[in-house]
Parts: C-alpha cells; structure tokens; sequence
C-alpha cells in the first residue's frame, strides 16, 4: 500500500480513448453499463457481443488482457453467492450431475455474472485510462455538486498521506514489538485509528487555514476547464450506442 | 458488501440512485450549515481517513481479520451530514476508480452503505446519549449500540431493496434471516472497534467528537478556567481506565448477543446450522477483507470459494426460526430510533 | 536600511490576543519592517510565533492592536486584498500543497484573486521558474520530494506576487543540500520576507535584521548578529545555538 496506490490502476499510454475527454468516457460507461443491465438475461449472445466490444475498447486503449483480467477478482465474493443462487431459489427444479438447481436461480446466477463481469470490466477500462485528476474534472464536468467533486479532490489528494501515516504508525508497533494477532489486540489498533482521526482532522483544518490564506472563501477557483468536441463524442459514445442496438435486439429476438 | 451491476434490476437501481442523490443533496446542505467554507477541506480529510481505517485489518482469530465499515464511526466524530457525504464520496470513488461495486449500483450502494448506516448510527447514538447520565462512559456505551445496531440496519436496508428489485426470487425470508443475522456478528465487532476508536479520540481531543459535543463544553470551561496545562493532565487517567470498562461493557454485549444468536441457532430444525452460523462469521469477515479494502492488491487473499459458499449456504439455511427474533429485534429497533431520532443538534462549532 | 525613512511593508503595534479559552497569547507586540528587507522573527516554543504570524493574513482577530500591510488596515473590508499581500507558507508543506497537481495549486490563489487564462498561466510559469521547479509543473505534490515539497509551496505564495512573505520554520525538515537551495531562492527574491525560525544559523544566513518575540512581547529588536553574539540575551530567552557555532566569526555573503 502507501504511495502511489491510485496510479497502479492507471496505464500510462496515449491511445485514442486516452487522448478522450474524461467527461465522454464517464458517460459513456456509465451508459454502457445502464445498457447492459437493462439486457434480457436471456439474450446470451447479447453478453457475448458486450463482452467483443469491450475486448476491442481495450485492444484500441492497449491495456493487456492479462491485466484487465486481474482487476476482474474485485467481483470473487459476489460469485461466490451466484454460485449458490441455483441451490436456494426457488422455482422449477433440474437435475445437473445429481444435484437438484432452480432454473431460476441459473438464470440469476447467469444474470449476475454476466452483467457484473461487464461492469466491473467497464469500470476498469475508465480507470486505466483515465487519470484521476481527470476523473475529478470529468464529474465537475457532468455537474456533479462542486462541494462533492471538492471532498472528493481532497480526498484523493491526502489519501496518500494518511495512508502512509497510517504505515508509519504500524511500523512504529511492530519495531516495539507488536504484532497484532487477534481480538485482544483490538484495542491498540483502535487506538491508532483513532489517533489517525484526530491527525487527519487536525491536518484538515490546517489545510484549510492554508487556503484561506490564499484567498479561498468557499468555492474552489475553476484552473482547467475540459471540453469535448462532437467527434470526440461521437467516438466516445460509440461504445454504448452499439451496446444499446445489441440490447434491442436482444428484446425483439 | 459493495453491490455491483445486475444484482438489482434497473427501475429499482434509478429508484435507489434518486434516494442517494437526495441524500447527498441534503447532507451538502448540513454539512455546509454545520462547517461553512471548512466543508471541502474538512470532509475530504474524514473521507480519506475512512479509506484508510477499511484498510486497517483487525486479526479475529486463526489468520482471519475484518475491518471497519467506518459509517457509523463517520457519523459520530462528524455528525450525520458530513458522515453520510465522507461514506458516499469513499464509495464513489470506490466505484469509478476501483471498480468495487457497480456503477449503477451506486445509488443502492451509498443508499444502504452511507445513508442508513450513518443515519441509523447516529439517532441512536443520540437517542442513548440524551436518555444515559452526562459521562464520558455514556458516550462510549452510545457507541458500542449505534454501531452494532447499524450494521444490520444496513443488511435489513439491502434485504428491502432486494426484495423489491432482486433479479433473482431468492425467498426473502432467508435472505433477511441470512443478512440480518450474519451482520448482527459482523456489527459485534464494528461496534468494539468503533467504541475503542471515539474512546481514543475522546481521551485526546474530546472536542472533536461531534456525537459528544454537548458533554465536553462544561468540561472544558472548567479545566481552562484557571490552570492552563490541566487539560494535559486530564485526560490521562481517562485514558487509563475508559478502555477497561469499555471492554467490559463490549463483552457483556457480545456474551448477551453471542448467546441470543447461539439460541436461535440450536432452536432451528437442524442442528447443522449453528456449525454453519459459526462457520459464517469468519467466512463472510474474511469476505469482507478482500471485497472492501480498496487498495489491497485486489490479489486474492485466504478466499476459498468452496468454503465461502459453504460458510454462506450455510448461513442462509439458519432456518424461519430467526425470522421471528428479526422480527423482535426490528420491533425494539425501531421503537428505539423513533423515540430518539429527534436529536438536539449540538452548538454550531466555533471558528478559528 | 532605516525603517522609518522607508515605506513599511508590515506594520504591528499594540497587538494583544487572547484564545478562547481564556489562554492569552500576545501581550502587545510592536514592530515594523521596512519594503525589501528580510526580517527572522525568532522565539522560544510557545512565545507565540505562529498566533502573530495568523494575524498577518486576518485569520486571527478581534484582540486589542492593528497590523497594517503596505498602508493597509487588516480588517474585514480588505481581507481579499490583504490575504493577497500577505504570503504565508506554512512548516509542513502537504498542508499547503492541496491540490492534485503543482500547476493547479500554484494557480490557486492567482485563480481565486480571479486570474484566468494566458495570464494565470504566466504568473504560475514565472512562480515556479523563481523555484526552479518549472519541471515538475504537472507532477502531483506527493510525488516530491520534502525539500521539492517546500519549494513548491513557496511558488505557490510568490504566484499571488505578495508584498511580504511570511515564512514558518522554512529550513524545518530539510537536508543540507535542500536547505542551501531553499536559502539562495530566498535570498534571490526581491520581497519582504518575514521567517519565523528556531535554525539561528538560517537566521543569521539570510536576515540582517531580528526580533525576538518572548512571552508574547517582542524583547529584542536588532542586527541578527549582534542578537546572536549575546549570550545573556539569548540565554534568557532559550534560544541557544548549535554546538561549535561562533555567529561572530561568520562572514556573510547576504
């Protein structure tokens, strides 16, 4: 952990969906993912063909398949509840290999797959190639609320710092000699945690000191502002509207 | 706990996001009226304070270890605005930049996540500082049941908004038994570690705990009226003795609830289940410790899926036994939040 | 440099503030410095360095006195003027350096003054051009290192061109290399510079002139080497200087 965390999601390159404004990318996985939840489950093929067409976002974008498929393990504990869903749901029942499975429950383990992996798989794309400060000016872009886009900002910006104290404060247990290694040591590393509040607070109402100081009297100062032009969109946006037409087929087929 | 894509249908999906947006919307709004122009640098501190302590592993037992959720510790050291809107901004992020939790999710996600653990948290954490004597051991009981109260407020919370929208018909008694019952052992340990944390907290700073404002003012005139390093002095013996009784008021708690749980799981038809129930815990913490914490590697630590779903098959068969002590429990629950969420809203801090 | 025939830069007389919680910290400080000159204000812990230093800028008020910056009264009627004149870098520099990248938290007081477009842009080139770090412009402040970290937060206050720079334990921190580098921007700048300091030697280095604030009044007003050649004096407000440091036998190049 420590340093740097954030920038391990992000793969530097200059590909056209980097070069994309942060706000075009925004919508158009936001509108991609709406799409795709909105699929019949039923549609198997649809899935199929979300899945080509974020194979080929990621090919334009280069970011290796290898890595994408790591950053899909984030969805392992809702799996392991679509693994059961076939054996508590109710419903019509089927014999697979001598274990009696709702339909239902198939389907809806097929449903959460499927439309989570695609999510998750969206998601992860936009991280890797969109840097979080443009993430931050693509939601101000989208009118999201200043104050929100503002803690946001700041909670990126000292993430780094209290996580880090947060580090520093382990080692400093463990070179004298604790280990925490169960429920009786609760109440040291809650301690920690707690001090870590009151540093964290502290060093925000620092900072704040630090940006009255320059003039600041409630609302940030616009430094960059991103636009996007009608190509840009259009390139953008032409993930979800494929998708959308694969969803309308997959509810007239 | 983080919801992702496809688990709730798209009209319930809007319907949460509506929610959360008002909710953010009106915590804005508080948390504006509560810190002024301090807002943005305040929130976002607390905020990444948050990330940090859901990386903060507490070891349970045997190489297992949870962590904190941190809504209802969120909403006691900065108050219900500013907590639901630093939970919100963690989950936010969470979503776009990690991955960790559906982006049309999101509104089901800060609904149940920010908004009821930190509201729930907090009414009863007022509820039970207005009615307890004016101690600092009061505060730190309030803490111990806002926060193990919250934690199945939020799994009920989730129940609902499955029941409604759910893509699967899973039945919903189980699920609720299931969720409410595996959260009640989850809540045991988010409430120990949140009361050590606000105990720690009030032993130094007393007067950054929001929840326990209305306690330290008299407090603090006192002890700055005529000697100027007694506040240094003072805390020390507080330190010293709160987290003793506070463990024993903590294990009191667990042992009553250990032993209400434990009932309901011999109660049931099987006795598989109260192996099952016990087996639970540590596989949903251990769930909790790879699905939550956003910056572990997101390399899979100690997840076993066979065990985990066995853990959760398990958990889901306690049987509609408990159904009628959820009932009980939510009867008790809602009493107590109703007659207590009109909380006095503490003095407006002052400024630098 | 004669104070009185110059024009004043900073002005402070009479100036008494108590906290809230009854704890008072100044007890009437009086002092001028002068347009150009370079000024350490030193003291012991808890002299009340760092509540003067808020009153500068307005932060703190409502206790007995005035500070005046460049022929202006800090008041409520010319904060935004005032908060632009007055420069204050604070001692840990992750505290000041809250934006996402160094370009933008360079241009935000500049931005906040309402600065915009090719001029902002300009001010923060030259801003960090006066650091040497022009660089490092689009690199986020955790990637720095601490010595680049306090550079940095000095361009950020000189982007916002103050008539006085008000400096917090500047040389607090840092390595021999980063600490010469920091002294010859400093020295290099022709601002007002007021640098409060525990580090005698920086004191002595860079600032002809000294006061020394003890017990919320300033106690000693005088030549930085004069000050710090008498032991008495510096004896009786604990400040002491480092093992084998003779302030008489240095010669300085300032």
């Amino acid at each position: 952990m420590g340093a740097g965390h954030a920038h391990k999601l992000y793969r530097h390159g200059h590909s056209r969906v980097h070069a994309l404004p942060p706000h075009t990318k925004l919508t158009a996985v936001f509108a991609f993912v709406v799409v795709v939840v909105s699929t019949p489950r039923e549609a198997v093929w649809a899935f199929a063909l979300y899945a080509a067409l974020l194979a080929a976002v990621a090919y334009v974008a280069r970011v290796p398949a290898g890595f994408l498929l790591k950053r899909l393990l984030i969805e392992i504990p809702f799996v392991a509840f679509a693994v059961l869903m076939p054996f508590v749901a109710q419903g019509e029942r089927v014999e697979v290999l001598g274990l009696s499975l709702s339909v239902s429950g198939l389907w809806g383990a097929w449903n959460v797959l499927a439309k989570g992996t695609l999510g998750v798989a969206a998601s992860v794309l936009l991280a890797a190639t969109t840097e979080l400060r443009e993430l931050l000016l693509g939601l101000q872009r989208l009118k999201l609320p200043p104050l929100l886009v503002q803690i946001a900002s700041f909670m990126i910006r000292y993430g780094d710092v209290i996580t880090d104290e947060m580090r520093r404060m382990r080692i400093a247990r463990e070179s004298r000699g604790f280990e925490a290694s169960g429920v009786r040591h609760w109440g040291v590393l809650a301690k920690s945690a707690g001090a870590l509040f009151i540093r964290s607070y502290e060093r925000g109402e620092r900072v704040h000191l630090a940006m009255i100081s320059r003039g600041y009297a409630g609302s940030m100062p616009v430094i960059d502002e991103v636009t996007a032009s009608r190509a840009q969109w259009s390139y953008a946006l032409a993930l979800p509207a494929t998708a959308l037409c694969v969803c309308l087929l997959g509810w007239t087929l | 706990m983080h919801v992702p894509d496809g688990f709730i249908n798209a009209p319930v999906s809007v319907a949460a996001g509506v929610v959360a947006a008002g909710a953010v919307a009106v915590s804005l709004r508080g948390a504006r009226r509560e810190l002024d122009e301090r807002t943005a640098p305040l929130a976002g501190l607390v905020a990444a304070f948050i990330f940090a302590v859901q990386m903060l592993n507490f070891p349970v037992a045997a190489g297992t270890s949870g962590h904190l959720l941190g809504g209802a510790l969120a909403a006691i050291l900065v108050g219900p605005y500013t907590g639901v809107l630093c939970v919100s901004v963690v989950l936010l992020m969470q979503g776009i930049l990690f991955a960790d939790g559906g982006l049309t999710a999101l509104g089901v996600n800060i609904t149940v996540m920010a908004v009821v653990t930190a509201v729930t948290a907090y009414a009863v954490f007022r509820g039970l500082v207005t009615v307890l004597p004016k101690k600092r051991r009061s505060v730190t009981v309030s803490a111990f049941v806002a926060a193990l109260v919250s934690v199945p407020a939020a799994a009920a919370a989730f129940t609902l908004v499955y029941a409604i929208g759910g893509t699967t018909d899973v039945p919903i008694g189980q699920v609720l038994t299931a969720m409410v019952g595996v959260h009640i052992l989850i809540g045991i340990g988010e409430a120990a570690i949140t009361t050590a944390t606000v105990g720690a907290v009030i032993a130094v700073r007393p007067d950054l705990v929001y929840g326990a404002r209305g306690l330290t003012a008299p407090l603090k005139l006192r002890v700055g009226g005529e000697l100027v390093d007694a506040p240094a002095a003072e805390p020390a013996p507080v330190a010293a003795r709160s987290p003793r009784k506070l463990v024993l008021t903590g294990l009191a708690t667990s042992l009553v609830l250990a032993g209400v749980v434990s009932f309901y799981a011999s109660a049931s038809p099987d006795g598989l289940e109260k192996v099952a129930a016990d087996k639970g815990i540590d596989t949903k913490v251990e769930e909790h410790t790879a699905a939550d914490s956003p910056l572990a590697d997101y390399g899979v630590e100690g997840i076993t899926d066979a065990r985990a779903s066995g853990g959760l098959a398990g958990v889901i068969g306690v049987g509609v036994t408990v159904v009628a002590g959820t009932g009980v429990f939510w009867a008790v629950r809602k009493r107590r939040t109703s007659e207590t969420s009109p909380a006095s809203v503490p003095d407006v801090p002052e400024k630098v | 440099m004669d104070p009185v025939t110059e024009p004043l830069s900073l002005e402070v007389s009479g100036l008494a503030f108590a906290y809230p919680d009854g704890h008072q910290a100044l007890f009437g400080v009086d002092f001028r410095i002068a347009r150009g000159e370079r000024v350490a204000l030193l003291g012991p812990n808890g002299a009340g360095k760092t509540t003067l230093v808020l009153h500068l800028n307005g932060i703190l008020t409502g206790g007995a006195g005035t500070v005046t910056v460049a022929g202006l009264p800090v008041g409520r009627q010319h904060m935004a003027e005032i908060r632009r004149k007055v420069g204050i870098v604070f001692q840990d520099p992750d505290d000041q350096l809250f934006m996402p990248t160094v370009r933008e938290d360079v241009a935000f007081g500049p931005a906040a003054a309402g600065l915009k477009g090719p001029e902002l842009e300009r001010r923060v080139d030259s801003a960090l051009a006066r650091v040497g770090m022009a660089d490092f412009k689009d690199r986020p402040p955790h990637h720095l290192s601490f010595g680049q970290r306090r550079r940095v937060a000095v361009a950020t206050v000189l982007a916002m061109e103050p008539e006085i720079l008000v400096l917090d334990e500047p040389s607090s921190n840092l390595d021999p290399a980063s600490r010469r580098e920091l002294a010859d921007i400093l020295r290099s700048l022709d601002v007002t510079v007021l640098m409060v300091t525990h580090d005698l030697p920086y004191a002595l280095e860079l600032c002809p002139r000294s006061l020394i604030l003890s017990d919320g009044v300033i106690a000693a007003d005088g030549k930085t080497v004069e000050l710090l050649c008498d032991e008495e004096l510096m004896g009786r407000h604990r400040l002491e200087l480092p093992f084998g440091f003779d302030p008489g036998s240095v010669t300085m190049g300032a």
